[in-house]
């Protein structure tokens, strides 16, 4: 993936897809610094292998981070207070 | 096996390539055939994986650039090469039909167009980031949609644009279908003016006016994205119909 630049939330979708049953990139998260809320998909995704890591686009908080090991995925959402997850089509 | 139909995630699997052909000197399509193939909306990506004899692996995101329902029930990506690219010189270069392609997909909700949304659509895409917006401009012409399409190409030279001829031909026979090209470096013979990056001006010009309240689809290299999706805000736009794809990378 790329150093420097960053990608957008939606980047996550596949890796989140192998963890989760339903598309998570178009859920709504409310950030836990600045009670922003958007799609999961418009966060600003960083690469810093082996993780990911999704900051708020409107004041730059971590709001996601997802890490895996050989074995396991290690999912961190403390920095959003909620998900809301849309069931169509799913 | 029941186990994977009640969990509903999703694994790896083995795509077949079917058919390649090259879109520009650098560019290539991959016609993947994917057994079960669930079906896609226009917009979504596959993550691709290539595993080396020792065991190392890369993993990268294309997006689809096919509409479905396709004719062949087949997927089509296509891939930029990057001279010092890692994972795409083997996708344009290497892989032949006949070779299995591992890979997940599709995903993302969020980047996508619906053929029910009413509202008119701007596409703004920058070098290979036309991918995904081309599989919208096909998935309109599939499902006889009739929403107003607008799609502002930014391009480095006349030969580095993607699928110039099925562009040509779809603002002919697609009714509501606009095209505009921006030439970066070089630009075709009598072109009204000198290469130039994507601006206001051409954004006010040939994109909707934001009382129109269109869906706008941002995709390209990371910086030009954010050159863009300024620009739509500072113009007027809701940056709530704003969606965005950055593909890594700068220029
Ligand atoms: C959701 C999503 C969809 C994508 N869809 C497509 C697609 O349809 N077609 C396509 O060709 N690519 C697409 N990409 C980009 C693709 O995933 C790879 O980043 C790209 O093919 C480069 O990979 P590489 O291994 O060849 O280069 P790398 O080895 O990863 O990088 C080589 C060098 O190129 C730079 N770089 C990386 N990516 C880019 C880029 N996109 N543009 C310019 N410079 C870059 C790096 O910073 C580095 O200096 C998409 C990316 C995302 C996140
Ligand atoms: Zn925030």
């Amino acid at each position: 993936m790329t150093n420097g630049t960053p990608l957008d939330g939606n980047a996550m979708a596949g890796d989140l897809r192998e963890i989760f049953a339903v598309d998570v990139t178009a859920a709504r998260y409310v950030c836990a610094g600045c009670t922003h809320a958007d799609a999961v998909g418009t966060l600003l995704l960083w690469h810093q292998s082996p993780g990911l890591v999704a900051r708020c686009p409107s004041c730059g908080d971590v709001v996601v981070t997802v890490v895996r090991a050989p074995d396991r995925v290690f999912l961190d959402l403390r920095g959003s207070v909620r998900l809301e997850v849309p069931l169509e089509g799913s | 096996m029941a186990r994977t139909a009640v969990s509903g995630r999703l694994t790896w699997r083995a795509a077949t390539l079917a058919e390649a052909r090259w879109e520009t000197p650098t560019a290539r399509t991959l016609v993947l055939d994917v057994p079960d193939w669930p079906g896609h909306l226009p917009g979504q990506h596959i993550d691709v994986r290539l595993t080396a004899e020792d065991g190392y692996r890369a993993q990268r995101s294309y997006s689809i650039a096919s509409a479905w329902p396709h004719p062949e029930g087949r997927v089509e990506l296509t891939i930029q090469r990057l001279d010092d690219g890692e994972v795409s010189p083997y996708l344009t270069d290497v892989v032949e039909p006949g070779e299995q392609i591992e890979l997940r997909g599709p995903v993302g909700g969020w980047f996508v167009w619906r053929d029910k949304q009413p509202a008119p659509v701007l596409l703004v895409a920058g070098g290979s980031g036309v991918v995904p917006l081309m599989a919208m401009v096909r998935a309109r012409a599939t499902a006889s949609a009739r929403q107003p399409f607008r799609l502002l190409y930014s391009v480095r030279t006349p030969e580095d644009v993607l699928y110039a001829d099925e562009l040509r031909r779809r603002v002919r026979d697609d009714a509501g279908l606009d095209v505009h090209y921006v030439y970066t470096r070089k630009t075709p013979d009598g072109w009204p003016s000198p290469p130039k990056r994507i601006d206001v001006a051409a954004l006010n010009t040939y994109g909707w006016p934001p009382d129109f309240e269109p869906d706008c689809y941002v995709c390209g290299p990371t910086t030009f994205v954010e050159t863009a999706a300024d620009i739509l805000v500072a113009l007027g736009h809701d940056p709530r119909r704003i969606r965005t794809e950055r593909f890594g990378g700068t220029s």
